[in-house]
């Protein structure tokens, strides 16, 4: 660089006219302007801004003009440098832009593909309405309980008030074990389990009892060897008929929806003393006189038969250790499958019990 | 019970207002239940007609017709004709009958419910048919030729009639299931009773019977067993003209109630048994030798029932007997060489008050129920018998022309039934009906034909002879809530205290349930019953103990006579079915019980009911019962991942099996040990047992090619099963806590050689414990080949070292990897 010199006349420095440096400065922003991919941009970066670029050698030419010289100058240059790095900067980021949306675009995929490689389970419907059932109990403050499959005849009859000559025990259709004098059953009720949770703790008891339960009935479109209940039991100072019906209407509320109600009929069952069965408002007609008539749920009864209850007859209080005196209660039943075969319209009560994964499968893990 | 409907009106006097359907769903409110109304299709035109002429016309086929003309009554009459009279022309098959006969003519229009089709008129025979002539069978009544026309009595009906009223062609039946409690219902009587208390209408009883001619002896009687036949009645009917038949509307109403019209005799006795409710025999009186004794078998005793059959007789069975040797089988059937015939003429007649379970037992050790046996398990009314007989006797003047010989025996005697106390308002207590007051109940009460006295707030209620059923407070809180309504219960919800919510075991249950579905498990249920069938499929060894099975009485099929030791048995019956209906895929699962018998094959004790047993009474109870753990059971089948566009997929492995179980064991936070085992149902060098805490709870691996075969499953399918009882037993009651450090992770990579025999798992195992610093062992290569010597193998480990509370030092993991070098020197690994 030479020294200041106090008779050079900056106009004399053509890389540092005012018009030489406007020109330098347009044809880096066409330049930039022109290029349309990082890999241009690039070059436009090593031919405007780089070391040996116009703008660079005249912004070097400034330390050799005079001091008064060189603010002008110096400001000149700058401010065309500037426009080109900013200019640079923009068009840089418009194209990284464009470039980086082509890319996801090429990157595009069909997603209507199958994409079911990885197998998918799924929970039998008994199995998920039992957990229902019980999730409404226990949203009651009732808890669950439950007790072997295999029972004592004892447990499964006589302490039900089911005596040995008793005509409904033959009703029953009982698997007994080999030999008969093991005095043991498949049980055909979950009801022992009720005998069991008074045998082993004192009322207050709010309990229910899903399960599964055994009857010598040969399999076909309507019949199975197993099948499973829900059976409730409350035990209680004061409870009447009244509030088993007001636990009836709240779990068929709560299971068929709003609206539900039910009635009943007298029946008999020996371990309850009154005894009635229990007919659920029809949950598809809801016995609408308009509808009644054709419904294939209830066929024209506008009501559905749902299972037995009753005030627990104080003979099983008895042989369970409660005081009648004190204590009365009320305990129902009902089966589960038909809720299921019934609510889907499965016409083939086998279908439950085949074992085919299309038949599990739709129920996914909820009903 | 089958109740006609005209019979049960006429008894009860219900007004005609009152129809079939309200009568039902009266009585389905009283405890009575309809099944279904039965009778009532048939319509008419049904009229009575007057053979005019019938003249005969053989025809090509062979057959000859009756080409008549048939009176059928000014308003149904085509006009007479220069030739014919007034009537209608009919062809008729049949020939036992002719002009002048009184028959019953089907016109155009009516539905004959036995044809099931509607009568029109047709060309046959080369005439036109205007109508039916009807033969027994058609009108559906019993008796007489069924094949044949029925003719009726001369003088009975005039031609136009309405043969529907006249014959009960159109009556209704009840058909009402009655429970075992009210045995009274089965007669007309009891039936009656309580129809007139649903409509509130005064009710008089048919056995309301004044016992004649009672002076002297009916047929003598030796009862040796008192306490199976409280009571035994006999009297006898002398001179019986074995020619009459049973009247029409008697013939009709047995029909009605499901039984056949015998013989007057036989239909009377009958007549009565549902008239009353009281089972009655007539007995050949020139049959009889010697008197009548009521007393148990004997061993080796034999008898042949009215049925043909032949039985032997247990010593516990009551029988009738004459001095021959036994004649019936009491409270059920009589013997056939005793019964009446078309000769008989004096008749003894039977009726007996049995011990129900006496005739119940019986009933059920031959296998045998009847009419008789139906009543008297139930219990038939106690007070009844010399009423009932009378009846019997009555009614064999009246229709059969016999006459009562004097003299009756009565043996035994029934004490009333004992009073029940029960406070005044258990009954709106109990039933929660707030309009139960003590009028109501004692009005509800006095309708069953109770004795009912106020003592106080005290209800005394001494039950007629024939409600067995009415025993405790709470039998009679029922009766007045019949009476009540059952509609009239309100609905309250009790307030349960509050609730634990679901057991801990209840909700790792759930847990499980979801985890197999989570492993892409299909959950099946399957019939927990297997025989040696299936386990000869699984290929359990002949002294496996999973084939040692709980045994039933009363299998329903013989192939499967007990129940299952292991849910593999119906899973892969499952398993198959869907391989068999062309699912490739199949991944399933099912959780449920399995069943293995104690050694001592112990028996159940069965206690009183009249208190708690003891705990110690409950605890050999329990004993007997055979263990029946809950098993969680999967198989899996071809693919586990499948083959698409994004690859060839993946084959479910023996790895893919024992995942499972350790899933299970990961979600209820359980350590599971795995170790190599050789077991059936399993591929001898496949299969892992699981062992918790030194106890084996489950297996896995693949399944041995030959069960694969014999269940028809694809090659190389895999299986596995757990004790779920042991494992959430097992399972904390909290989960690990989070322990993790923040420091630096230092990553080693150590490769051993070692014999092929050493288990990864165990070097694995002993990497993991060879230092405090050692967060994580992962096996990532297995390797035997070229570049180890025979019979050895390289197993690459990543080993992941941090200290909770610094960066590790270049010594410290120097040290700790040496340490982990050493742990495994002592399975001879060397380092490579
Ligand atoms: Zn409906």
């Amino acid at each position: 660089m030479s020294a200041p010199n106090s008779d050079y006349d900056p106009v004399e420095v053509t890389p540092l006219r005012a018009d030489e440096v406007e020109r330098m400065r347009d044809a880096a922003l066409e330049a930039i302007a022109a290029a349309d991919s990082v890999e241009a941009l690039k070059q436009v970066k090593i031919d405007h801004v780089g070391d040996r670029s116009p703008l660079a050698l005249a912004n070097r030419e400034i330390g050799a003009l005079p001091p008064q010289a060189r603010k002008e100058v110096g400001q000149r240059v700058g401010q065309a440098r500037g426009a080109v790095n900013k200019a640079l900067a923009e068009r840089t980021a418009q194209v990284e832009a464009v470039e980086f949306e082509r890319r996801l675009a090429e990157e595009a995929v069909d997603v209507t593909v199958p994409v079911d490689m990885e197998p998918v389970g799924a929970r039998h419907p008994l199995t998920t309405i039992q957990d229902h059932v019980a999730d409404i109990f226990v949203a009651m403050g009732w808890e669950i309980a439950e007790g072997p499959e295999v029972e004592a005849e004892w447990l499964n009859f006589d302490a039900l008030n089911l005596g040995p000559d008793h005509p409904a025990r033959t009703m029953m259709d009982t698997f007994w074990v080999a030999p008969a004098e093991a005095a043991m059953v498949l049980r055909t009720h979950t009801s022992p389990v009720q005998a069991r949770t008074m045998l082993t703790r004192q009322p207050p008891i709010y309990i229910a009892c899903p399960g599964r339960v055994f009857r010598t009935d040969e399999p076909d479109a309507t019949h199975a060897p197993v099948f499973h209940q829900v059976e409730g039991l409350a035990i209680d100072e004061g409870l009447s008929m009244a509030h088993l019906k007001g636990t009836l209407d709240h779990l068929a509320t709560a299971i068929y929806g709003e609206g539900t109600t039910t009635r009943f009929r007298p029946s008999y069952f020996p371990f309850t003393e009154p005894s009635a069965e229990v007919d659920l408002l029809c949950y598809v007609c809801h016995n609408d006189p308009a509808q009644v008539a054709d419904c294939p749920t209830c066929r024209g009864e506008g009501w559905v038969e749902w299972g037995g209850c009753g005030v627990v007859n104080p003979r099983v209080l008895i042989a369970c250790g409660v005081d009648p005196e004190r204590y009365s209660g009320f305990a129902f039943g009902m089966g589960l499958d038909r809720t299921i075969t019934s609510r889907y319209d499965i016409a083939d009560l086998r279908d439950l019990w085949d074992g085919d994964i299309r038949f599990t499968e739709p129920f996914g893990i909820g009903l | 019970m089958k109740v006609p409907v005209p019979w049960l009106r006429e008894l009860v006097g219900l007004p005609d207002s009152v129809t079939t359907e309200q009568l039902a769903a009266r009585l389905t409110a009283f405890d009575l239940k309809l099944e279904e109304i039965v009778g009532g299709q048939l319509s008419g035109p049904l009229v009575v007609g007057r053979v005019l002429s019938a003249v005969p016309e053989p025809q090509k086929n062979g057959k000859t017709i009756n080409w008549c003309r048939v009176d059928v009554g000014p308003e149904h009459n085509d006009p007479a004709t220069d030739d014919l009279p007034a009537g209608r022309g009919i062809v008729c098959g049949a020939h036992n009958f002719g002009p002048g006969d009184l028959v019953v003519v089907s016109l155009p229009g009516t539905f004959l419910p036995a044809l099931g089709f509607e009568i029109s008129a047709r060309k046959t025979y080369g005439h036109v048919s205007d109508g039916m002539i009807c033969s027994t069978a058609e009108l559906g009544l019993p008796g007489g030729d069924q094949s044949g026309i029925l003719v009726l009595e001369a003088g009975s009906a005039e031609p136009g009639d309405d043969a529907i009223a006249l014959l009960g062609l159109n009556d209704e039946t009840l058909d009402l299931e009655v429970n075992p409690d009210r045995g009274y219902a089965w007669s007309l009587r009891g039936v009656g009773r309580d129809t007139a208390l649903a409509f509130d209408l005064p009710f008089r009883d048919p056995a309301d019977i004044e016992v004649t001619d009672t002076d002297g002896e009916g047929y003598p009687v030796v009862v040796e067993d008192r306490e199976a036949c409280p009571v035994f009645v006999t009297r006898r009917v002398t001179g019986i003209d074995p020619t009459r038949p049973t009247p029409e509307w008697m013939a009709r109403r047995l029909v009605q109630a499901g039984m056949r019209s015998i013989s007057l005799t036989v239909d009377i006795s009958n007549y009565v048994m549902l008239e009353l409710g009281q089972p009655n025999h007539a007995y050949d009186a020139a049959k009889l030798s010697g008197p009548i004794g009521v007393r148990r078998a004997r061993a080796g005793e034999r008898l042949t029932t009215l049925d043909d059959v032949d039985r032997v007789l247990d010593p516990a069975d009551l029988l009738i007997c004459d001095d021959e040797g036994p004649v019936g089988l009491a409270g059920i059937m009589g013997a056939a060489h005793v019964e009446i015939d078309d000769t008989t003429t004096d008749v003894v007649i039977e009726a007996a008050y049995f011990d129900r379970s006496t005739v119940a037992r019986a009933a059920r050790r031959h296998k045998l129920s009847s009419e008789a046996a139906r009543r008297f398990e139930r219990g038939v009314d106690p007070s009844l018998q010399a009423r009932a007989a009378q009846r019997v006797a009555e009614l064999l003047v009246e229709h059969g022309g016999g006459r009562i010989e004097p003299g009756i025996t009565v043996v035994g005697e029934v004490a009333p039934r004992p009073a029940v106390t029960l406070a005044a308002d258990l009954p709106r207590r109990i039933a929660g009906v707030p309009s139960i007051d003590l009028e109501a109940s004692v009005a509800a009460l006095r309708g069953n034909a109770c004795e009912v006295e106020v003592q106080g707030d005290q209800l005394v209620v001494t039950p007629p002879s024939w409600r067995f059923d009415l025993n405790d407070p709470y039998d009679v809180v029922e009766e007045v809530l019949r009476v009540v309504g059952y509609d009239q219960v309100p609905s309250v919800l009790p307030q349960a205290p509050g609730g634990r919510g679901l057991t801990r075991a209840q909700e790792l249950r759930r847990r499980v349930g979801y985890a197999l579905a989570g492993a892409g498990l299909v959950e099946v249920k399957t019939f927990p019953f297997a025989g040696e069938e299936d386990f000869d499929k699984l290929g359990l060894p002949a002294d496996d103990e999973r084939r040692r099975q709980v045994l039933l009485e009363n299998p329903l099929s013989a192939q499967e006579p007990g129940l299952t030791t292991t849910l593999l048995t119906g899973l892969l019956r499952a398993a198959g079915l869907n391989v068999g209906r062309g699912h490739e895929d199949v991944a399933l699962t099912e959780m449920g019980r399995v069943f293995r018998t104690r050694d001592d094959s112990p028996h159940a004790p069965i206690y009183g009911v009249d208190r708690r047993p003891t705990d110690d009474e409950l605890a050999v109870l329990d004993a007997a019962l055979p263990d029946q753990p809950l098993m969680a059971a999967w198989t899996m089948l071809g693919q586990r991942e499948k083959r698409g566009w994004s690859g060839p997929g993946r084959d479910a492995t023996w790895a893919d099996a024992i995942a499972v179980a350790k899933r299970l064991a990961d979600v209820l936070h359980v350590e599971l040990t795995v170790e190599a085992v050789a077991l059936a149902p399993f591929h001898p060098g496949r299969c892992a047992a699981f062992l918790l805490d030194g106890t084996v709870v489950g297996h896995a691996g693949e399944l041995h090619p030959k069960v694969l075969e014999a269940y028809g499953l694809p090659a190389r399918g895999v299986a596995g099963e757990v004790n779920l009882d042991a494992l959430i037993g097992a399972a904390p009651e909290l989960g690990p806590r989070p322990d993790f450090s923040s420091f630096p992770v230092a990553k080693e990579d150590l490769a051993f050689v070692v014999d092929a025999s050493v288990h990864a798992g165990d070097l694995q195992a002993a990497l993991a414990s060879s230092g405090p610093l050692v967060e994580s062992v992962r096996l990532f290569d297995i390797y035997a080949g070229d570049q180890v010597p025979a019979g050895k193998k390289s197993l690459a480990f990543n080993v992941r070292l941090r200290a909770a509370d610094h960066t590790l030092t270049d010594a410290e993991i120097t040290e700790a990897r040496a340490a982990a070098v050493e742990a495994a020197a002592r399975f001879d690994a060397t380092l490579r």
